[in-house]
Parts: structure tokens; C-alpha cells; sequence
């Protein structure tokens, strides 16, 4: 149980000489990172690079076979009871949102805390209530997410994942999946987000997004960690050619 | 107008070819040749009631007053007169169960306990030994209230397992997964007749001396075995519909192994399932007419022993046809059901994305 709750000044991501292969195919190669508390990172490079797998390796929605990794003091192992301590305090945004069709949104808010956290029925509703005030989609409680827009819907997903009361939050391409016209207001409650002083590891293109509330800016390509700098360096000099090039690609149209 | 219309509908269905003309007078010609005669034979000149059989072995049509004789036995095998009753009121109760679970606004955590509420009280109720009601062997059990005992009893077991089966077969552990893909494919291999056989004659040879599991246990558990592998692959088959994304949420939000199948995947699962679930239990409600293979007296048995009364013999066309007619009337509301429900649901998803 004191594992529960880890240093609190010590880094609450830690991941040291992590090799990732699918197969054949190595994905990650000796990735050394650290996320410090508060802290707000986005990582970015071209597809195929790597850095979805990396965040998933966090709350192990993919196990690494070789290095460690330390979340808020908890080594990540096979042992289950660990992962899901993690878990509980990892939250979780995907590109496809991944809301449960069967729940409505206030339900799909409320079914974590009250089953993996053992809150009142009556207190998960509040808090949920809260949150979705939070991301301005309260009147949308009793509606099941098939019946609202995909950036409605993200942000019910966000509002999920904060339902657990993470310390760290991960998204992992959260606009790509949305239409032009709905990024945005998925990108302000995530600025919000990141004002209040959540820890944030986020994965997108969103250039202007990692300008506004990036502390670092990690440049991932084939597996590797090429270059971390803060947003102003990475974004006017970068100082790799890879980071050159693939800027200028995603900046370029 | 209306005449040019119907010739040209003629056409077009009916004689659109030679073959398709020639197929249309030759099923003329069968159904003027065999519907007026049958409907005579059912209806015209049947007889209803009959107090002596010799009314009915000088009558022209069917003799329906058969069946009036004989229902209590086709109904209850030899269950004792006196207390039949009981598998009366234990034919209500599973009526009203079905009813219950067909309504989906019943669809909650608290049906499985009136389900077996249910199921207690009609055990009770048949087997008795308590004080009002006399103990009855369920070797006399029999009729519609043994099939029916049979088919739902059977389900009510097959199903639970069969998602633990098709959970199973899709889990991490290998020595788990090898088992139940062992079992699955093992008894879908086999015949039920040679499950059933087995569990009659080869059995109680293994079972150590003094402990016996009396017939119609030996034969619902055959059932259930046999029912069990094939609602596994039933349920396996909606649960890789159901996307790695949800998986995921489920999981990244710290849910453990259960619960993120209880709460989230089995729901959907199940949902999307239950047109080959309603299918595989109508199989199955027939198939239970094969416990006459080990000498059970189910529907089917009952109404063939009625016919071995002399008096009434030889009128195996009624019997026969009101056994179909017993076991259509199941099996079609089963699917009538289904197809509501498929319906629905599908219309629900439709609505959803009008308003998206």
C-alpha cells in the first residue's frame, strides 16, 4: 500500500533504456524520459515513429521488453494490481474517443469512479456533473454518445478520464479523428486543462497548441527520442535535420 | 384500371417465362388438389368431442377429440392425476418467465434472481415433499412440462457457461484458452444422440458404487454440455465484433478483468449476439425431443404413447400434427421475437444517427 502514492518530488514519469518490439519491428529504442510533476509535454514526429506506443507504454495498454519504467513510484510490471494502480492514476485520451455506445454520457462518467474507485452514486453524479460543466457539455448528460459530434464527444471523453482524478493525463492524438471545425474546442478545454496545472503528455500536430501550454517539446522519429527542447527553440531552430525536415513537411502546407 | 393492373402484376410474377408459367399451374394444381381436402378433413368433418372413440372411427375428418382425450398425458406424461395441477401451474410460471425476460424494460441485474426464484418454485412444485405437496419421482415427469423443463433449465445453465466458454477461449492463458477450445471443438464434434447415450449408459459406469444421478439429471446435463459449446461460439462471434478501442477505455480507466467485461463489453456483446442466441436456443428446444432415445417422456414421446391405447389407435395424422403445432408455436415466437428485437435495435442505432 505505500507503493500507492509515490515521491512527490521526484519525477512521476520515469522511463529508462525502454525497447519496444512488435515482432520483428522495433519500435522504441532505448527511449530515456522523464516527466517531471505539472509538467507539459507534447510529442510529436512523423507517423510510424513511435510515439503513440510510447505513451501507451505508460499505463501499459502495451508492455515494453526490455528497460523500466516508473509511474508515481510503481515500477511497471506483469503484476496486475500494479498496472491497475496505475491506471488510476493515468488518465487516458484516444483518437477515436472510445465512449461506451451502451452508456449515456453522464454514465460513462460516473461507471470508473464508482466501480474502481468505490465512490457514492450520488458523489460520482456530482463530480460528473462538474466535469461536464467543466467542458461545457452538461445539457448532454442523458444522451448516448452516438447522438453528439465527435468534438462533443472528445470532450466527454476527456471529462471521463478526469471523472478518475488522474495526476497525469495522456492523449494520444486527440483532434486527428475531428473535422477542421471541432479541433478547437477540444483544444481549449485542453488549454484549460493545462492552465489549472494538470501533468499533460499530449501527441499531436497541433503547432499552435504545444506554442500555447508546452513546457517541452519531444521530437520522436524511428523509435528514438531526437530532440526535446522548448517550443520556441524546437519550433525556430530546430537542431537536427530530422526535426528540420519534418517540420517544414508539417508546417509547409 | 384495376383489372389491367392485376394482369400485369400476373405477368410480371406469376408467367413472367414458360418455366415460371408452368411452375405457377403446377402449384395451382397441388393446391386445389390438396388445401380443399385437408380443410374438409381438419375442419369440416372433424369431430371435437367424443365420448365413446366409435363416434370418431365412423366419422369422415379428423378426430380432434383425440387430443382432447389425451391432453392431460400429452401435457403431463404420468405425472399422478390427482396432482397434475402442479407442471399446470409450473407450465404457467415458465409462460410468465419468458413473457418477463421478452420485455426489455425487465432487461436488469434483477431478472437473473427472478429466474431463479422461478426455476426454485417450479422445482419445488414438481418434486414436493413438503408438507401439501406429495414427493413425485421425476422419473413420472413428462409431456410438455418435461420439454419444457428440459429446453428452459437447459438454456438458463448453458448460457452463463457458455460466456465463461467463449471468455475463455478468447483469454490470455494459454492452458485456459487450449481447454476450452478443446471442449468447444470435442463436443461440437459429436452427435447429442451419443452425448445423450453416454450420459444414460456410459456414466454411472464411472460413478463409484452407491452414487447415482437419477435419468433426467444425466440427460439435462448432456444437454447443457451440448448446448454450452455451441452458444460459446455464438457469443465468441459478438465479442470480436466488438472494437479494441472499448477494450482499451476500459482498461486505461483501471478497470479490472470483470468488470471491464461485465460493464462493458459482454453488454454490447450480448446485444449485438442475440439474433444467433434466439436461433441456436429454437435448435435447441427441439432438439430436446431426443431424450426419447434414453426413454424420457418428453412431448413427442407422450403423444406416440397415446397412441398405443387401442381404442384410440390410428390416429397418428392428429397427434403427430398437434405435436408440430405445439412445437411451432414455440419455436415461432421465439422468432417472431427475434426479429422484433433485431428491429428495434437496429432502429434505435438509425434514430441515433438522424439526429447526429
Amino acid at each position: 500500500m505505500a507503493k500507492e502514492s509515490g515521491d512527490a518530488s521526484g519525477p512521476i514519469i520515469e522511463m529508462r533504456g525502454v525497447d519496444k518490439w512488435f515482432g520483428e519491428f522495433h519500435v522504441l529504442r532505448g527511449i530515456d524520459f522523464s516527466v517531471a510533476r505539472g509538467e507539459k509535454i507534447v510529442i510529436c514526429g512523423p507517423s510510424g515513429s513511435g510515439k503513440s506506443t510510447m505513451v501507451r507504454l505508460i499505463n501499459r495498454l502495451e508492455s515494453h521488453q526490455r528497460g523500466t519504467i516508473v509511474v508515481d513510484g510503481i515500477e511497471l510490471a506483469d503484476d496486475v494490481k500494479a498496472i491497475e494502480a496505475i491506471r488510476r492514476e493515468v488518465g487516458m485520451v484516444f483518437q477515436q474517443f472510445n465512449l461506451f455506445p451502451h452508456l449515456t454520457v453522464l454514465q460513462n462518467l460516473t461507471l470508473a469512479p464508482t466501480w474502481v474507485r468505490h465512490m457514492p452514486k450520488r458523489e460520482a453524479e456530482e463530480l460528473a456533473m462538474q466535469l461536464l460543466n467543466r467542458v461545457r457539455i452538461a445539457e448532454q448528460a442523458d444522451k448516448y454518445p452516438a447522438q453528439l459530434s465527435g468534438g462533443q464527444q472528445q470532450r466527454v471523453a476527456i471529462a471521463r478520464a478526469l471523472a478518475m482524478r488522474p495526476k497525469v493525463m495522456l492523449f494520444d492524438e486527440p483532434t486527428s479523428a475531428l473535422d477542421p471545425e471541432m479541433i478547437k474546442e477540444v483544444l481549449d478545454v485542453m488549454i484549460e486543462l493545462a492552465r489549472e496545472g494538470m501533468t499533460m503528455l499530449v501527441v499531436t500536430h497541433e503547432m499552435g497548441f504545444a506554442r500555447t501550454v508546452a513546457d517541452r517539446v519531444v521530437f520522436m522519429d524511428r523509435g528514438e527520442i531526437v530532440e526535446t527542447g522548448k517550443p520556441e527553440e524546437f519550433f525556430s531552430a530546430p537542431k537536427t535535420d530530422r526535426a528540420k525536415l519534418f517540420l517544414s513537411q508539417i508546417l509547409g502546407h | 384500371m384495376t383489372g389491367s393492373r392485376a394482369i400485369r402484376w400476373l405477368r410480371a410474377n406469376l408467367f413472367y417465362s414458360v418455366p415460371s408459367s408452368l411452375t405457377t399451374l403446377v402449384l395451382l394444381y397441388l393446391a386445389w388438389r390438396l388445401v380443399p381436402p385437408f380443410f374438409d378433413w381438419a375442419f369440416v368433418h372433424a369431430v371435437w368431442t367424443a365420448p365413446q372413440p366409435s363416434i370418431c372411427r365412423n366419422a369422415a375428418g379428423a378426430c380432434w377429440a383425440f387430443i382432447v382425450e389425451k391432453h392431460r398425458f400429452i401435457l403431463f406424461g404420468t405425472y399422478p392425476y390427482a396432482q397434475q395441477w402442479r407442471p399446470g401451474l409450473g407450465i404457467l410460471i415458465f409462460l410468465a418467465l419468458y413473457v418477463v425476460s421478452a420485455m426489455r424494460a425487465c432487461w436488469r441485474p434483477w431478472l437473473a434472481l427472478v429466474w431463479l426464484g422461478g426455476l426454485a418454485l417450479i422445482g419445488a412444485l414438481m418434486w414436493g415433499g413438503v408438507p401439501g405437496l406429495p414427493y413425485v419421482d421425476d422419473g413420472r415427469w413428462g409431456g410438455l412440462m418435461l420439454t419444457l423443463i428440459l429446453a428452459t433449465f437447459g438454456i438458463a445453465a448453458a448460457f452463463p457457461l457458455s460466456v465463461l466458454l467463449a471468455l475463455g477461449r478468447r483469454s490470455n492463458m494459454p492452458a485456459v484458452r487450449t481447454a476450452c477450445v478443446l471442449y468447444i471443438e470435442l463436443i461440437r464434434g459429436v452427435p447429442l444422440i451419443s452425448l445423450l447415450f453416454m450420459a444414460s449408459v456410459m456414466l454411472p459406469l464411472f460413478l463409484p458404487e452407491g452414487l447415482t444421478i437419477d435419468k433426467l439429471l444425466r440427460a439435462q446435463i448432456a444437454m447443457v454440455m451440448f448446448a454450452m459449446a455451441y452458444l460459446a461460439e455464438v457469443v465468441r462471434g459478438g465479442l470480436q465484433a466488438i472494437p479494441q478501442g472499448q477494450y482499451e477505455a476500459a482498461e486505461a480507466l483501471g478497470l479490472s478483468y470483470w468488470r471491464k467485461m461485465l460493464l462493458i463489453i459482454l453488454p454490447q456483446a450480448l446485444r449485438i449476439s442475440i439474433p444467433p442466441l434466439v436461433n441456436t436456443f429454437i435448435a435447441f428446444f427441439k432438439d430436446t425431443s431426443l431424450v426419447v432415445i434414453i426413454g424420457l417422456f418428453d412431448l413427442l414421446t407422450a403423444v406416440k404413447v397415446s397412441l398405443n391405447e387401442p381404442a384410440w389407435s390410428g390416429y397418428g395424422m392428429e397427434a403427430y400434427l398437434f405435436a408440430a403445432l405445439v412445437y411451432f408455436a414455440f419455436c415461432f415466437s421465439m422468432s417472431k421475437y427475434s426479429q422484433r428485437l433485431e428491429r428495434d435495435l437496429s432502429r434505435g442505432r438509425k434514430h441515433i444517427l438522424r439526429e447526429d
